[in-house]
């Protein structure tokens, strides 16, 4: 599904990824770990499409298409949701409203009629119980004054509406207390799917536990250094990342 | 009689859908200003002395007055005599009833949206359309007219209601209030009229739309609104105007008078034409309104949407007169190009217990300036006046400007005065997660430009509010790259 070849990027002349290869299936959920500054969120970041960072070599490739080429609203509409790190407040526009401007500028895209305000919120309220939101939230600004926990399942509900092939998760456990991250992990165990790819970017083993990652990958100066079942983020948790940089350098050596 | 439309004619321009021309039979006065002209008006107009007298008295105050440069605004000088101050469509015969219009004037609302026929048949909407210097056709004036509400055009006024006119004209805006008024005042050349009787609620909302159309000509028109004692009127204007490289001067004058216990509702959906993205052309929008609260718990309404304009002036006002009246001033102006607005109100508060409410909505976005100018008076007897008033700027890009200069000026110790003010910009990351999420930027500038305009937008009629949203989108193309 999606296939990342010697990716290197920087931002504002600084390289920061060094070449990132990655292939994720359909139905695969896979971990990236790394330390602070390590490229994690640049990773997203220019898979997302974001315009301040420039890809200066290397291919991806999502579902068949060149990636690279597409607009950040079209790789929205082929199916890429990313759930950021820290969700942006647009005041004066209704959550109810975005997300139904959203889904239906992707139906539009994939020559669908737009979804009447019945079904629309047929499917909403579906989609509210599977991942624990509240109703009151939806009828207010996006974001507007959500506290950290509300936002992150803001993003998890936006994702459940969207129906992505691929969902990124950029560190959506960061700033949640132990309950807000079972709900969150909860509603992304319910929208796993055979279908369905996640890539989720964390510092932690916790969101871990509850999503059960299929792979590890470790990522340090931009570069992925490690690969390995969910018992390399065991390892990493226990060990701490200086251990696989104490290892590099002995390889380095 | 339904024509049907050039879908090409339609969409002469992609940015403002408005500017085409319409070839008619034009009546003009040669350009320039002086008595002579003015009495030529009046003459065309076959209106009675006292009218005459009146705009030559204006003239005379006019000649005195210098034009106003506090606004911040900037404009090369007008040449006042460059100006063609009459042009009417030339009648063929007295209109019975609409279906003897020129077709080629309906075919022209028609494509403005404006269907004086459909209207008639279908909406409760009354129309009375002003092209250029004349009014040329006002529906449902039967119907009013039977509950005791008369809705013509100001000429028309003069001649059947003379009583009223001399009663009412000039009480709110006096000929001498300003530069722009005074003009106005001698060569004002049509508008509305609309009076509602003692104890009547307006079943219908009434609605004139102003059209400029000859080139080099001024739109001069007058408005006159007046509510009885326990009347209720809800009135609503709209405009537009050919895509010209000169700029062309509008500069209205619009009166309300409200009685005690009376409301009046005046929205405007002003969409001039605003000069192209260089910032040639496009429509001097000079305007004075003010309504007068007379009575007692009578209630004046503004609500404005400003899309259009090369430059914007006008600051619809209420003077609160009558104990317990309300004024309420809700403002969304939009400037985008190199498009100036200098905007905002005026709540007088004379009466005990008036209170006043202000929500000002400014959103600039290319290379515009957008200024929201407003204030706030209570005077000595007006013992526990209250006035809120909220103005907050949208900017889009870094090229533009949006400024606020509130004046508040407070003689009586038991008013309550608040002012909140917030400038906001639509940030790179607002954009991205939009666009994340599968909508394009500029989709994602018109839903958040909605957003912050929605407090605005709710107060406008329904039949209109849903084109004003349009407009709003329509008006911001190309502004993000």
């Amino acid at each position: 599904m999606l296939s990342i070849k010697n990716i290197h990027a920087s931002v504002e002349e600084k390289q920061i990824l060094k070449g990132i290869d990655l292939e994720v299936k359909a139905g695969e959920v896979h971990a990236i770990m790394g330390p602070n500054g390590s490229g994690k969120s640049t990773l997203a970041s220019i898979l997302a499409g974001r315009e301040e960072y420039e890809v200066t070599e290397g291919s991806v490739t999502f579902l068949g298409e060149d990636m690279l080429e597409l607009s950040p609203e079209d790789r929205a509409r082929e199916g890429l949701f990313l759930a950021f790190q820290y969700p942006v407040e647009i005041p004066g526009v209704s959550t109810t409203n975005f997300i139904k401007t959203a889904l239906n500028e992707k139906r539009k895209y994939h020559g669908q009629e737009p979804l009447d305000a019945v079904s629309f919120l047929k499917l909403m309220k579906e989609k509210m119980e599977l991942v624990e939101i509240d109703k009151s939230l939806l009828t207010r600004s996006i974001n507007e004054g959500f506290s950290g926990g509300e936002k992150k399942r803001n993003e998890i509900f936006q994702m459940a509406m969207l129906e992505p092939r691929l969902a990124i998760l950029d560190e959506t456990d960061s700033g949640l207390d132990i309950d807000a991250l079972r709900i969150v992990a909860n509603g992304v165990n319910k929208l796993r799917n055979d279908e369905r790819a996640i890539i989720v970017i964390t510092h932690y083993q916790r969101l871990l536990d509850y999503l059960q990652p299929d792979f590890v990958h470790v990522l340090v100066n931009g570069r992925i250094v490690k690969s390995g079942t969910k018992e390399l983020a065991l390892e990493l948790e226990e060990k701490g990342y200086d251990f696989i940089k104490d290892e590099l350098s002995v390889t380095a050596a | 009689m339904k024509e049907e439309l050039d879908v090409l004619e339609q969409t002469v321009a992609s940015d403002y859908k408005y500017g085409f021309v319409t070839e008619i039979d034009t009546d003009v006065v040669p350009k320039g200003l002086n008595e002579d002209v003015i009495r030529m008006i009046s003459l065309k107009k076959n209106e009675p002395e006292w009218m005459l007298q009146w705009r030559l008295k204006a003239y005379a105050h006019w000649l005195k007055m210098e034009e106003p440069t506090w606004p911040n605004v900037h404009y090369p000088k007008i040449n006042y005599q460059d100006i063609i101050y009459y042009a009417a469509p030339r009648k063929k015969k007295q209109l019975n009833n609409l279906d003897e219009v020129d077709p080629e004037l309906l075919k022209t609302f028609d494509k403005l949206g404006i269907s004086l026929n459909e209207q008639k048949r279908l909406s409760g909407v009354a129309v009375d359309v002003v092209m250029d210097s004349v009014s040329v056709a006002t529906s449902f004036k039967k119907q009013l007219s039977e509950i005791g509400v008369i809705f013509c055009s100001m000429s028309e006024a003069i001649q059947n209601h003379p009583e009223l006119v001399k009663k009412h004209l000039g009480s709110v805006v006096p000929m001498t209030d300003n530069y722009f008024a005074a003009l106005n005042s001698a060569v004002f050349t049509d508008g509305s009229f609309c009076y509602i009787p003692k104890g009547v609620r307006c079943p219908m909302e009434l609605s004139t739309y102003f059209r400029i159309n000859t080139e080099g000509s001024g739109q001069f028109e007058r408005t006159l609104i007046v509510a009885e004692d326990g009347a209720y009127v809800s009135y609503l204007e709209g405009c537009t105007a050919p895509m010209r490289d000169e700029n062309q001067l509008h500069a209205a004058v619009v009166e309300l008078v409200a009685m005690n216990k009376s409301e009046i509702k005046y929205s405007t959906v002003q969409n001039w034409y605003p000069g192209d993205e260089n910032g040639k052309g496009g429509i001097y929008n000079f305007v004075t309104k003010r309504g007068m609260c007379g009575g007692d718990h009578s209630k004046i309404s503004w609500t404005q949407v400003e899309t259009g304009s090369a430059i914007t002036w006008k600051y619809p006002s209420v003077i609160l007169k009558g104990d317990y009246s309300i004024g309420e001033f809700y403002s969304v102006a939009l400037t985008n190009h190199f498009q100036q607005a200098d905007t905002g109100t005026k709540m007088i508060h004379i009466g005990k217990n008036t209170r006043s409410r202000i929500v000002s909505k400014g959103i600039s976005a290319g290379k515009s300036q957008n200024s929201y100018r407003g204030l706030v008076r209570a005077g000595k007897n007006a013992v526990n006046a209250r006035n809120y008033s909220q103005c907050d700027s949208l900017l889009l890009g870094d090229k533009c400007g949006a400024h606020t200069f509130p004046y508040i000026e407070s003689k009586n110790r038991t008013a309550v005065i608040e002012h909140e003010a917030t400038t906001s910009k639509i940030g790179e990351d607002q954009l991205f997660y939009c666009r994340q999420r599968g909508i394009d930027a500029e989709t994602a500038v018109a839903l958040i430009v909605t957003g912050f305009a929605k407090e605005v937008m709710n107060q406008l009629p329904m039949e209109f509010a849903v084109e004003a949203q349009k407009l709003l989108a329509i008006s911001l193309e190309g502004s993000v790259g």
